[in-house]
């Protein structure tokens, strides 16, 4: 359920475009990660995001030709001809570096909290092999980069001359392969070649899955609403208008009470 | 029968002789066979055989017949086979392919196609089985290394499979975690009935579990027996596989039995009251601040090649690996360095080989600190072992340039890789500057006891400080002079290391945990000769 939950934000962040909407959708992804008690790898996704939306913000408002506010001349520049800055640019810079800050922050959040087993068994109906060979992937990574620490720390222990980039890369390949070669090998044992079609598996909800299930169905439908419904109106070319109305206050208001209401309810959740 | 073996004999692709030749056995349902033998002798292939990763799996030629539980191995693969064979390797990083505990221990039924109903019931069972039910949910990736091969074991028995073959699961854990496992399958064993299969050389652990050995020699079986009768055996043929219990008993006259509680009773069966031995040695209590107790005197006055002087490593998130620790090592001293898992062993020889930087405090050396990490393939980068290093400095080593020069570095042994990943660090004194200290981490994973013994008598020869980070006391006994006992990041005991290794019962030889630690002995020799001057002192008093 944890990941419908967190598809539910990225959908809502690709479909809202006015600020104070995604704006509060962030405070609902960032309140959410609080709640699951994943704020500290929040922080650290935030911590690559905000320098990211800084760089959207200032490559739109470079790039940019729309726009009818000329907020700075930088004259003309070479291979690309007369550039302005217009305020226009900037403010849709901002919203694209905010919608991104948001997709990071609902990626991050899902990292720490969906099961990856979950999502394979959900997988495995369909593609048994290519979903195992993902979750392993998942699960080498830091296992591979913990053996490329081991050489790196190897190497510096080594007297004399110091190894070539190609003889690195070769150890390291080696490296890789016998760990894949065993990997092979512990799969052949518990019957990896044998693997049959998962049988369908009746779960039954507890009250947190239906919370959450109905809190990522309501994320989904509003912010799909307010888009079609031009309840939280945003237009960024040629002339700014940003809607500051009661409909897009009670729009970010209801989704921030929708993605923080799974979470008041928290009797029989071990922490 | 379970399993049986018909005059098998097995090729690997592209090796020159066969791995193992002619074997042929049977195993009953509810056996505990431990399968003996020097590093290469044919244990794995004969596991592997047992799996059906050979032939499956590693290709090769294979002639004869191997039969698992009325299947034919040539017929059936070890995908089929899983269902009544639960296989465990050596790494458990390797093997535990899933996210979460659950997930890893009902994969193997999952695969079977078993409904979900089955699996639930068969993982809580393992899970309970394997003392591992406060792990199913906590992820993979936070387990220490014993909890992943518990985990790993029990993704092995989910499927109640009626036997079970063990590669050396214990060659990667410390003894606390090794003792558990073997703890674990002895009572699989007796309780469920499982017939287990296990390769091992620290024989001293698990032959007490065994009803069965078998002995390895060059891919042939030449010994088939009970424990007790094979330790008789080995002590003829093989020396080098007979338990340290078992030599000191032969030493004496008596016939060798098989673990620490046989042993005692059979000395007291033959007169020897263990109670009457000399006491063990009081254990030196850590050094207090600055180090000054030495080895000897004349190296009291030399400088210290090393020295660690109120190191503290501190990790950002809180944790403190090294806790205000200070040791000095002085010039030829040889020292093991022993404790649990995460008692702070390899973080201490990384500050030491420079590899870390102290959070607090300093390290001094005098000169070069060559270190060797716990996987020797990491050095190997070349094609050739002579690209490696120089030949004077593989000659240091014991390998013979001209027989060992052009061969690949990962074609070699185990033993080898370790050997040429020190002559490495080592250097040949001349082009590169020869070490004032060496420092190794537990260099002796997987190795037999021959190999042991030849790496102590080097260590020993080197003529420089050399520090081993070890979990095997016998290895510390027969190479070390001095013991420094971590935990927690602080040292608990210093000494000779017959004070420190007769004191306790993880880390102490058998030789001393059968005697209790009385006087100081840590080797069959040494507890041999022990009680022959007790009894010899009791017959004067008599007469």
């Amino acid at each position: 359920m944890a990941s419908l939950y967190c598809l539910a934000f990225v959908v809502a962040a690709l479909t809202l475009s006015n600020p104070i909407a995604l704006g509060a959708l962030t405070l609902g992804v960032a309140g959410a990660a609080v709640g699951a008690g994943a704020a500290l790898e929040l922080r650290r996704a935030a911590r690559f995001a905000v320098p990211l939306m800084a760089t959207i913000c200032v490559i739109n408002a470079v790039a940019s030709r729309d726009g009818v506010t000329v907020i700075v001349r930088l004259g003309n520049v070479p291979l690309y001809g007369q550039t302005d800055i217009t305020l226009q640019a900037m403010v849709y810079g901002a919203i694209l570096g905010l919608r991104a800050l948001a997709l990071i922050l609902a990626a991050a959040l899902y990292t720490a909290t969906v099961d990856p087993d979950e999502l394979l068994r959900l997988f495995r109906r369909f593609s048994f092999h290519s979903a195992l060979s993902a979750t392993l992937a998942t699960r080498m990574v830091p296992l591979l980069t913990r053996d490329a620490g081991r050489l790196a720390d190897a190497q510096r222990c080594r007297p004399g001359e110091s190894a070539s980039r190609v003889q690195l890369l070769r150890a390291t390949t080696s490296g890789v392969l016998d760990r894949a070669l065993d990997v092979a090998a512990s799969l052949e044992v518990r019957g990896y070649s044998q693997a049959r079609r998962l049988p369908r598996a009746r779960t039954s909800w507890s009250r947190h899955d239906i919370a959450f299930a109905a809190s990522a169905a309501s994320l989904t439908a509003l912010s799909i609403a307010a888009h079609l419904a031009g309840w939280e109106r945003f237009q960024a070319y040629p002339t700014l208008y940003v809607g500051a109305g009661g409909s897009v206050l009670a729009v970010a208001a209801v989704l921030l009470g929708v993605a923080w209401l799974p979470f008041l309810d928290r009797h029989g959740v071990v922490r | 029968m379970i399993l049986s073996f018909d005059q098998l004999t097995y090729t690997y692709p592209g090796a020159p002789h066969a791995a193992v030749r002619d074997v042929t056995l049977e195993v009953a349902p509810g056996e505990f066979v431990v399968v003996a033998g020097a590093s290469g002798s044919g244990k794995s292939t004969l596991l592997r055989a047992a799996s059906g990763l050979v032939p499956h799996f590693y290709g090769g030629e294979l002639a004869g017949r191997v039969t698992v539980a009325g299947m034919d191995t040539r017929e059936h693969g070890p995908g089929q086979l899983a269902r009544v064979v639960g296989t465990l390797f050596q790494d458990p990083e390797t093997q535990v392919v899933m996210g979460t505990v659950r997930a890893e221990l009902g994969f193997g039924l999952e695969n079977q196609g078993e409904p979900p109903q089955v699996v639930a019931r068969a993982v809580e069972e393992v899970a309970l089985a394997l003392g591992i039910a406060q792990l199913l949910d906590r992820s993979t990736s936070e387990l220490s290394g014993g909890e992943l091969q518990r985990v790993a074991l029990g993704a092995a028995l989910a499927g109640r499979p009626s036997l079970v073959v063990l590669d050396e699961p214990t060659s990667q854990l410390d003894p606390v975690a090794g003792d558990e496992l073997i703890g674990l399958l002895r009572r699989l064993n007796e309780d469920h009935d499982t017939t287990v299969v296990l390769s091992e050389h620290r024989l001293e652990r698990c032959l007490p579990a065994a009803t069965r050995v078998l002995a390895l020699v060059d891919g042939e079986v030449v010994c088939d027996a009970t424990p007790t009768e094979f330790l008789a055996w080995a002590g003829g043929a093989v020396p080098a596989m007979q338990t340290p219990g078992a030599r000191l008993l032969e030493q004496l006259g008596l016939v060798p039995v098989a673990g620490v509680k046989a042993a005692r009773g059979a000395l007291r069966a033959a007169g020897v009251d263990l109670e009457q031995l000399p006491a063990q040695p009081a254990v030196s209590p850590p050094p207090r601040q600055p180090y000054l107790k030495l080895s000897s005197i004349t190296k009291r006055d030399a400088p210290a090649a090393l020295a660690l002087r109120h190191v503290w490593h501190e990790l950002k998130g809180g944790a403190t690996i090294l806790r205000d620790l200070s040791l000095e090592l002085q010039p030829g001293e040889l020292v093991a360095l022993m404790g649990r898992n995460g008692a702070g062993k390899s973080t201490l020889l990384r500050h030491a080989g420079g590899l870390m930087k102290p959070t607090r405090g300093k390290v001094e050396c005098a000169g070069r600190v060559a270190l060797l990490l716990q996987n020797p393939a990491d050095y190997l980068i070349h094609d050739r072992v002579d690209q490696e290093t120089s030949k004077a400095a593989l000659a240091r080593v014991g390998l013979d340039p001209d027989r060992y020069g052009a061969r690949h570095p990962r074609d070699l042994s185990g033993g080898e890789k370790q050997l040429l990943a020190l002559a490495i660090v080592l250097g040949d004194g001349a082009e590169i500057v020869a070490p004032v200290a060496v420092l190794l981490d537990e260099p002796t994973r997987g190795m037999d006891r021959t190999r042991k013994g030849d790496l102590a008598q080097l260590l020993r020869g080197l003529g420089v400080a050399v520090v081993v980070a070890t979990h095997d006391p016998e290895f510390a006994a027969a190479f070390a002079e001095r013991v420094v006992l971590l935990a927690d990041g602080g040292v608990i005991a210093d000494g000779p290391v017959a004070e420190v290794l007769t004191g306790g019962s993880y880390f102490a030889t058998e030789t001393a945990r059968i005697l209790g630690g009385a006087g100081g002995a840590l080797t069959a020799q040494q507890g041999a000769a022990l009680i022959k001057q007790s009894l010899e002192a009791r017959t004067e008093v008599e007469l």
